[in-house]
């Protein structure tokens, strides 16, 4: 049993998130309660599960498209230009607290999310362009557009129900973490309870054999970039609506490399093929406690960036077998008379398997 | 035996011109659209002195040309360094400070161009020795070297000291009234140094070689290792040094300088005809694709219109790049199948 835990790759994230979740509580005792103010919950978890969400979103997209032997740099710029296009429309309307108005505003926003996402699929999956290229357009032009589109201002809105999506409670959590949540729950059952998680696996583990299987190679690749620029949409929305404004410049900088980061810590590899949507998820979690502990620890707010790549670079060096093989040939150096021989190599890969197919199961 | 040798010279040179054509075609094409842009934004605005003009866009780009040497280094062997515009940042802030600390300039100048390649180093190490991917190792790395930025200071710090001001203000003049600064001299000692390595040393064959495909360079008794990791250094050293040239540039250290300039610098590559996949490209071609870059600035500026404008314009012309390197990468293995 403990043997098949170590070998999961979805230990090294989930001690990692433990370690730091053990920090803050030494360093505030008081991190993990939670308590009931008004019918909503409020504590240090809830804000990191909420501060989150965005970056979980898209981590979520980038996951089914990194398995896909793709990338996704564009997100960063599908969550200005949704911010942007939701905000724009809101303030030009005559009644921007109509409900109307905002379903309106999140419906361009995400329509015009999905028709970027087709083009980033068309570019990759019919002119067959590397996907890091490909999307590489329009990270560059993108947060242009954003910018076009808000006329280079901040555009704030005052609008309760677009408000909603960002800083609003329902059945006492944020529901930006119960839209993330249940995405989650819906790709998860997607992928692991229909063949589709299959068939993205067998395009990123090798696209040319699957098309000779018969696999709908164009068709999943474009369901991805789309699916991708999706929770990139919504994560904008979210952003924008958390802070009621659209910021052009900044909304969504980095996220892109925030999500990848979340699904590398999470043990899909950008090779593509095999993938945990419950990695990403630890992820991505890993990556907001890191920015909270920063926050509550005292430590100054400048290291940050210090900290995450120290974490990151440890967290991806406990993954990288190479890595893995000099500590374990360095252990039983130490211990060598008292253990028995190592497990046979065979062992190990089988364990691995199943516990993520098992625990992405949800 | 001569009229047997004639005919089959003849097949070499035509088999020497289509080799030629697929491997030039990119960078040619970027340069002929430069030369288009460039006569078109001098046509339109009617500028003094085109010369000039051209003369500036060196100046203003130089350490864009060192990023961008840096970086074909990098791309040929089929990697990426997301970290260039992070140490660029790094290198001006450390030599501010440590000027501002007292420090005799030649030590300032030497830390930064220690501390660059260093980084590049172990980023080197990281991705050769324990197999982790370079996307996300020099992510890590932009992350460690943007932090250490704000850690060393958040401030912009000025920088006085008469050697930099010199490198950076002095005139140096060409012909008639028409100048350039130092900052290009440096630059184009990079260009030249990086043009010889790259294709007249075992070292610069042995980053074409693994670019193409690795283990066949490594079969073929190559010290890939090595190499790969020399790479990551050498890029760590045209990103202190291009630090250098923006610190001479500005005068100043600011620890937000560069926020996105590692994506400039891709782009100038892609648009230069280097391939993302490794393997093709020269560093001529990055030199160009700057230049487009920074023409596409110049017209931005000279149309007053505003800033966001030159990302929209990168983006179109990048997929312009994308989508001809795409067809003709298409008709060459069309043409080799017919063969």
């Amino acid at each position: 049993m403990v043997k098949r835990l170590t070998a999961s790759p979805l230990v090294w994230p989930a001690l990692a998130l433990i370690a730091l979740l053990a920090v803050n509580v030494i360093v505030t005792p008081s991190f993990l309660s939670i308590r009931l103010q008004d019918g909503h919950l409020f504590g240090s978890l809830i804000d990191i599960l909420r501060n989150g969400a965005p970056t979980m979103l898209v981590a979520l997209g980038m996951t089914l498209v990194i398995a896909s032997r793709g990338i996704d740099l564009s997100v960063g710029a599908v969550v200005a230009i949704a911010g942007a296009l939701a905000c724009a429309h809101i303030a030009g309307s005559a009644d921007p607290a109509g409900p109307g108005t905002v379903i309106t505003a999140m419906g361009i926003a995400l329509g015009v999310a999905a028709g970027l996402g087709f083009w980033n699929g068309i570019l990759v999956s019919i002119f067959g362009i590397q996907p890091i290229i490909a999307t590489l357009v329009l990270m560059t032009a993108g947060r242009g557009i954003a910018l076009l589109v808000t006329g280079g201002q901040i555009i704030t809105v005052t609008s309760p129900p677009f408000k909603t999506l960002g800083a609003g409670y329902a059945l006492g959590l944020p529901v930006a973490i119960l839209v993330s949540l249940s995405v989650f729950a819906l790709v998860g059952v997607l992928t692991r309870r229909t063949a589709l998680g299959l068939l993205l696996e067998s395009i990123g583990v090798n696209p040319e054999a699957s098309r000779l299987a018969g696999v709908r190679y164009r068709t999943i690749v474009f369901a991805v970039y789309v699916f991708s620029a999706l929770c990139a949409g919504v994560a904008g929305l979210m952003i924008a609506s958390n802070i009621s404004a659209a910021d052009a410049n900044n909304a969504g900088l980095w996220i892109e490399m925030d999500a990848i980061l979340a699904v590398v810590i999470g043990g899909t590899s950008l090779l593509g093929g095999r993938f945990s949507l419950t990695g990403t998820i630890l992820g991505a979690l890993i990556i907001q406690t890191l920015t909270t502990t920063v926050y509550t620890a005292g430590i100054p707010p400048e290291t940050t960036l210090v900290f995450k790549a120290l974490v990151v670079i440890a967290v991806c060096l406990m993954q990288a077998p190479k890595f893995r093989a000099l500590v374990r040939n360095r252990r039983p150096r130490r211990t060598s008379a008292h253990r028995t021989p190592e497990p046979s190599p065979k062992v190990t890969p089988i364990a691995q398997i199943h516990p993520v197919s098992e625990m992405s199961q949800l | 035996m001569i009229t047997q040798t004639a005919p089959r010279r003849v097949i070499d040179i035509a088999d020497l011109i289509r080799r030629v054509r697929g491997r030039y075609l990119s960078p040619i094409a970027s340069l002929l659209l430069f030369v288009v842009m460039f006569a078109g934004v001098v046509g339109r605005y009617d500028f003094a002195s085109p010369s000039q003009v051209f003369l500036n866009l060196l100046v203003d780009n130089s350490y864009l040309i060192v990023l961008a040497v840096g970086m074909t280094f990098v791309i040929l062997t089929g990697g990426i360094d997301l970290s260039v515009g992070a140490v660029v940042a790094l290198s001006t802030v450390i030599v501010a400070t440590t000027l501002q600390a007292g420090w005799p300039a030649p030590v300032a100048i030497a830390t930064v161009l220690v501390v660059g390649p260093l980084l590049g180093l172990l980023m080197g190490l990281v991705i050769e020795y324990f197999d982790v991917q370079p996307f996300i190792v020099t992510l890590a790395g932009m992350f460690l070297a943007r932090g250490l930025c704000y850690v060393i200071s958040v401030n912009t710090l000025p920088i006085k000291d008469p050697l930099l001001r010199e490198l950076g203000l002095k005139y140096l003049y060409l012909y008639e009234d028409k100048f350039i600064r130092w900052t290009v001299v440096i630059a184009a000692v990079v260009v030249v140094v990086a043009v010889y390595v790259l294709h007249q040393t075992r070292f610069g064959r042995t980053v074409y070689a693994i670019g193409g495909n690795r283990q066949s360079a490594q079969l073929m008794g190559l010290n890939t290792s090595r190499v790969r990791v020399s790479v990551y250094a050498i890029s760590g050293l045209c990103a202190a040094l291009a630090g250098l040239l923006l610190a001479v540039q500005k005068l100043s250290g600011y620890s937000l300088n560069g926020i996105g300039l590692e994506l400039d610098t891709i782009a100038a590559a892609v648009i230069g005809g280097v391939l993302l996949s490794g393997g093709v490209g020269f560093v001529l071609g990055s030199v160009i694709g700057v230049l487009v870059l920074g023409t596409i600035q110049t017209f931005v500026t000279a149309e007053n219109l505003d800033s966001y404008w030159t990302r929209i314009m990168t983006g179109l012309l990048l997929l312009g790049f994308v989508l001809v390197q795409r067809v003709l990468a298409r008709n060459s293995l069309r043409e080799a199948s017919k063969r």
